[in-house]
């Protein structure tokens, strides 16, 4: 088991150089002088200038400044952005309320997504079936942002049930609704996943043994549906993480959350590439981690995968 | 056999020949006509009617994206703040959004941006991704590892943020595009970081599919294997690249709805799109007044959208193994 | 009996008031109509009126091939019938009740304490995640046999009493780290977990190798002997059925054709398709004396034409190797090694798939290489074939090691040699129709016009018996047999000298089977042409070989014309497979 958790994580290291890399590329490679942005319309002395750019390597060959970029981001230090503050700072500040939003956003998912689509499955052709696939469709359809403003507008505003923005005292009770908003799509498909795999798993020779040995449908969907059913939808999970951190640039958007997604949407629109390098690191390191995660559970709820 | 007593209900039986004709062994049944693989799902396909609720559908969609002004005399991009969300009048059923343009005209010439989106962006991932698939399937070794890595790669970074960056770049660099300059900048932002997907699936058939028997029994010919891959395992291996294709279509539609609403889809100023009027009406919708500016828009993508993947849950069907006649 | 009595005496899983287990069958299935649902209005018959008796304690099979019907009867005994069938008609009633109109609790409760299955397919039919006791106690605890420690305690006895070797041990492992045959233990003893009256055993045996099939079949016998145990047995194996059962049933296209005492029916088959089973069973053939003068005829036939043909091929050019040879293919030490991945990273265990085989073959006569799953026998063809490089050792055709020719030449090679393998759903490609499939090895050699390849597909359909009006057809429209039909004719259009036979008839049903043997040896006869016949199944060897290689573990065994190794084997080995023939021990009247 450890050989293997070592082999993953050793893995992970060119996915996460890589992905850095392209990044730091597309961000860097930009035209443009990121100096002249910080003093807006003021003349730049040179002087000043020279000299921020030592302090940002910006006056050091592309290569190198990536190198140095990585070599600071082993030790946790991300270097500063423009406007002098750190972005391990930033980001900490920023970061558990994505990461609280997303989990949250991941349990409503997989709560609401297993159970619905469960149901589904074994009432295949049914009026909850029809009703639940109709739903995930118009879900999938209708782009995030309109049920956000939608949801916002219904609870927050007409009913007064949330507060319809979050603000930076946050709490995981307001958090909610932008939780439900974010995990919507996610829901879909761990739906139509779930309802497929059950349906799939319904019909194969080994459920068919367990009812014949006079096991109650009970036990027979429990033991022998369920289990096989949820192996590609804990797959779906794992990678989901990653996406739910992205996307929470709309919903954080829409809800005013101080999060992740905020930094980054406002650094790209400024231009602060120190800090959107930084940041699309930590979501790939997010992924690269959640990935290893289901590997491991995967392993764990199927014991035919061998850890080598 | 006289010592075994035979017990009621087992005496011995046969079966009046009249009753039981005798058939040939393993004669051909010629009685239906011959059809292939994808004559057959056809077949099948018409019959659902997931396909003709789609197919209406995306008929409708390519008459507005062919022809907008069947529909409407109004000019989408004439914009009057006088006419600011005023009520709708004579040839204009839907009335004005807040910058006064005509909501059924931008919706119907709205269509042309975002299909064009989704069909393009669709078009080079499927072509990227069969293609780095099929070779990292076929002939593994270090071509599978490295064409392994980089999808591994790009996949780890999320579409939406890496896209923005993209785009913003872009914007940067080009300012001033006209249309389709503007359609292919978010195609390419789009497609840049979602092949991967279609290259692991592409990879994983041809994996199955190359050791097929028919296969090997191509190579005793003396079949290439470059003949091989290309008539005997990437059509074979294409049906389920199809069914995702169709799908990711209808999910492109919706991402570039989603970078317009954070201002970086197509440009406001050059070009109509859904995407654009939805997300121009969110002001509206925060106060809560005149929702129909943003339901108009979001309603057609939404249809739109639908019908690419109720077309891909039809295909699907179609092709389920399951449901094919041994 | 009234209806009515028997849906009351169902509730209680207890024989109907009146049934005496002494003079009344334990199952009595009457005019059974089973149908499967395509759409409202629409069911598509496949039992029509099948009635049949199973006595306490007797042994009763269903005989039949694919599609006869003979499953989804067992099936309807237990509620089991997959996706859309339904009972249509008639009673199938257990001791007394009738379990067709019973409500779904009571069948539950009859499940698995009443009547026990043994399914078909060992591999699919275990739960992969959970550990096979823990299966097995789920069985015993459903049907309130023992509970928590009693019950695990029960597990182990249930697998060593299945013949399962170290059965606490393997109690806590999972199913991939059994075997096929151990497999089919831990479903027998699941099936007889709570002692059921009845047990339903659907093909037991046909996924496994023979030798395990008979370990299996005896212990099962046994087994069922000590308990009492009725059993239904299906299977498509004539010669099986005879040898385990008392009472024989016969389907045929949903309807039984033929029933009675096992023996009489062999003996003395009346229906015609019962005796086109008897005459055509290749596990009774080793009473047919005359499949072996047969053979002989064929085989003189066939080396005057191959000769014929060799002096021919002398007098064209390019032709690589000495093609007056006795020996068209000769093999020469040949081993192939597999590198497996091991526990740890990077480490590798080798695997010797092949181990130091060599054998020849004679032009215009089949060698067989027997052996069961894992011997390697089809390594060795895949070798031959040059589709897969050997380790060490040589393939020589006529006198010309394959492996060292490159371009044109191999080109040439592969004309003169074709396989046929053994998946029919698989040797095709199915988005290409039967004339692009036959049609694609002339074109890949540029042979003809397309007038002229258009012709010879004809010519090669006549000579494998299928109407030319399949072309247009596609591999999804066929049957196993017919896919077979053409993959052969595929194999002949480049009008090879050497025919290599990948398992090539194991998927097939009995007559069908019988129906392409003949069919290859009145090809080989035509056309002079040598086989390599790849089989786990000696008794069709018989009917097809002239010479046997016998292969266990990688090593050829046993060597030696097919007369020689049928009635004298020199190895235990050897023994073990002719005995392992079901079937092989009964007299058939003449």
């Amino acid at each position: 088991m450890w050989w293997y958790v070592g082999k993953r994580l050793l893995q992970t290291i060119p996915v996460i150089l890589g992905a850095t890399f392209i990044i730091y590329a597309l961000v860097f490679l930009r035209p443009g002088d990121p100096i002249a942005g910080l003093f807006g319309e003021k003349p730049v002395n040179e002087g000043v200038k020279a000299q921020i750019e030592a302090q940002y390597n910006l006056d050091k060959p592309f290569l190198v400044q990536w190198l140095l970029f990585l070599k600071g981001a082993v030790t946790g230090d991300f270097g500063n952005s423009y406007t002098g503050r750190p972005v391990m700072e930033l980001v900490q500040q920023a970061f558990p309320v994505t990461i609280t939003l997303a989990l949250m956003a991941l349990a409503i998912e997989m709560v609401l997504g297993i159970v619905a689509g469960t149901i589904a499955g074994l009432r295949r052709g049914g009026l909850f079936d029809s009703t639940m696939l109709v739903t995930s469709l118009v879900v999938i359809a209708v782009p995030i942002f309109v049920f956000g403003f939608v949801l916002q507008l219904i609870f927050g505003v007409k009913l007064g049930w949330v507060s319809p923005t979050v603000g930076g005292d946050w709490s995981v009770s307001k958090l909610i609704l932008p939780a439900f908003v974010l995990g919507l799509v996610s829901f879909a498909y761990v739906l139509r996943l779930t309802r497929t795999s059950v349906a799939e798993n319904l019909s194969t020779d080994h459920v068919r043994t367990a009812r014949a040995k006079g096991l109650s449908e009970r036990q027979v969907v429990k033991n022998h549906v369920l289990r096989n059913s949820l192996i590609p939808v804990v797959t779906f999970l794992g990678v989901d993480l990653g996406a739910l951190m992205a996307g929470a640039v709309v919903t954080e958007s829409i809800f005013n959350i101080p999060g992740v997604g905020n930094l980054a949407y406002n650094a790209i629109k400024r231009g602060e590439n120190p800090t959107v390098v930084s940041v699309v690191t930590i979501m790939v390191l997010v992924y690269v981690l959640a990935s290893l995660l289901v590997d491991l559970l995967y392993a764990w709820l199927d014991p035919r995968i061998r850890y080598a | 056999m006289p010592e075994i007593a035979t017990r009621p209900g087992q005496q011995r039986f046969v079966a009046p020949l009249d009753e039981t004709p005798l058939q040939d062994v393993d004669s051909v049944d010629l009685s239906a006509a011959p059809e292939s693989q994808w004559k057959e799902a056809w077949k099948r396909m018409r019959k659902s009617p997931l396909f003709w609720i789609s197919g209406t559908l995306l008929l409708v969609v390519a008459i507005v994206v062919a022809f907008p002004g069947l529909f409407t005399n109004a000019d989408p991009s004439y914009e009057n703040l006088s006419d600011s969300l005023a009520p709708a009048r004579e040839g204009h059923p839907l009335g004005f959004t807040q910058q006064g343009g005509d909501v059924w005209a931008r919706t119907l010439y709205g269509a042309r941006a975002s299909v064009a989106v989704g069909v393009f962006a669709t078009l080079f991932v499927t072509i990227v991704g069969v293609i780095t698939g099929a070779m990292a399937g076929f002939f593994g070794g270090w071509v599978d590892s490295v064409i392994s890595r980089l999808s591994d790669i790009f996949f780890s970074i999320p579409l939406l943020l890496a896209a923005i960056v993209v785009i913003s770049i872009i914007n940067n660099v080009w300012p001033e595009r006209q249309f389709w300059g503007s359609v292919f900048v978010v195609v390419g932002a789009l497609a840049l970081f979602a092949w991967p997907q279609i290259t692991r699936q592409m990879r994983g058939a041809v994996l199955t599919v190359k050791n097929l028997e028919f296969v090997d029994a191509a190579t005793a010919i003396g079949a290439s294997r470059w003949k091989n891959l290309v008539r005997h395992i990437v059509p074979n291996a294409m049906a389920p690249v199809i069914v995702t294709a169709t799908i990711t279509l209808g999910v492109f539609i919706v991402a570039e709805a989603t970078l317009s609403f954070l201002g970086l889809g197509l440009p406001r100023s050059s070009v109509v799109s859904w995407g654009n009027d939805i997300a121009a009406a969110q002001v509206l919708v925060r106060s809560g007044q005149h929702l129909e500016v943003m339901f108009v828009p979001a309603t057609a993508l939404a249809i739109t959208v639908l019908a690419f993947i109720l077309l891909g849950d039809a295909v699907r069907e179609a092709f389920d193994p399951k449901a094919r006649k041994k | 009996m009234s209806t009515r009595s028997q849906a009351r005496a169902a509730k209680k899983n207890v024989p109907a008031p009146g049934y005496d287990p002494a003079v009344d069958p334990l199952l009595d299935i009457r005019d059974l109509h089973v149908g499967f649902r395509t759409s409202k209005t629409e069911v598509v018959p496949a039992v029509q009126g099948a009635s049949l008796t199973v006595y306490p304690g007797q042994t009763v099979a269903i005989v039949g091939e694919s599609g006869s019907g003979k499953s989804t009867t067992a099936h309807a005994v237990i509620d089991l019938l997959p996706g859309r069938g339904e009972v249509t008609g008639g009673q199938i009633l257990f001791e007394g009740r009738d379990v067709s109109k019973a409500r779904k609790d009571d069948i539950v409760a009859m499940r698995g304490s009443s009547v026990g299955l043994v399914p078909q397919d060992p591999m699919s039919n275990l739960n992969p995640l959970w550990k096979v006791g823990f299966q097995i106690k789920e069985a015993l605890e459903a049907n309130g046999v023992a509970k928590g420690k009693e019950a695990d305690r029960r597990v182990v006895e249930l697998l060593e009493e299945a013949g399962l070797p170290d059965a606490e041990r393997r109690a806590q492992q999972y199913p991939h780290e059994f075997s096929g045959g151990m497999r089919q233990r831990a479903l027998i003893a699941m099936g007889l977990a709570a002692r059921p009256k009845l047990l339903i055993a659907d093909e037991p045996t046909s996924a496994l190798d023979v030798t395990v099939q008979k370990q299996i079949l005896d212990h099962l016998e046994m087994l069922t002997g000590e308990l009492g145990v009725a059993v239904l047995l299906i299977t498509h194996d004539l010669g099986l059925a005879a040898e385990r059962a008392d009472h024989l049933v016969v389907m045929y296209k949903g309807k039984i054709v033929e029933s009675g005492p096992a023996l009489e029916i062999l003996q003395h088959p009346e229906h015609p398709y019962t005796q086109r089973l008897v005459s055509k069973a290749p596990s009774l053939a080793s009473q047919r004396l005359s499949a072996r003068k047969e053979r002989e005829e064929v085989k003189a036939h066939a080396v005057q034409t191959a000769g014929e043909i060799a002096a021919e091929l002398e007098q064209a050019e390019e032709v690589v190797g000495d093609v007056t040879r006795d020996d068209v293919i000769t093999v020469q030490n040949l081993t192939k090694v597999f590198k497996l991945r091991g526990k740890r990273p990077g480490q590798k265990i080798d695997f010797t798939a092949v181990d130091d085989v060599s054998f020849s073959l004679r032009r215009g006569t089949t060698t067989a290489i027997v052996g069961e799953s894992g011997s390697g026998k089809s390594t060795v063809a895949r070798m031959v074939l040059d589709l897969l490089e050997p380790t060490s050792g040589t393939v020589l055709f006529d006198g010309v090691d394959v492996r060292t020719l490159k371009g044109k030449e191999q080109l040439r090679l592969r004309r003169r040699m074709q396989p046929v393998f053994q998946n029919p759903y698989a040797s095709l490609d199915p988005l290409y129709s039967v004339y692009q499939s036959i049609e694609e090895p002339l074109s890949t050699h540029g042979i003809g016009s397309k007038k002229e390849r258009e012709a010879r597909v004809r010519d090669l359909l006549d000579k494998v018996s299928l109407p030319t009006s399949v072309m247009p057809r596609f591999p999804s429209e066929l049957s196993g047999g017919q896919r077979q039909r053409v993959a052969i004719a595929r194999a002949l259009a480049l009008q090879p000298e050497v025919v290599i036979c990948d398992e090539a008839v194991s998927a097939l049903d009995v007559l069908v089977q019988a129906q392409i043997l003949e069919l290859l040896n009145e090809l080989q006869a035509d056309l002079g042409l040598s086989y390599l016949f790849i089989t786990h199944d000696l008794a069709v060897v018989r009917q097809i070989a002239d010479d046997v290689i016998v292969m266990e573990k990688g090593k050829a065994v046993e060597q030696a014309s097919v007369d020689e190794v049928f009635s004298n084997p020199t190895q235990a080995y050897t023994r073990k497979l002719l005995d392992a023939i079901p079937g092989g021990s009964i007299e058939l009247g003449r």
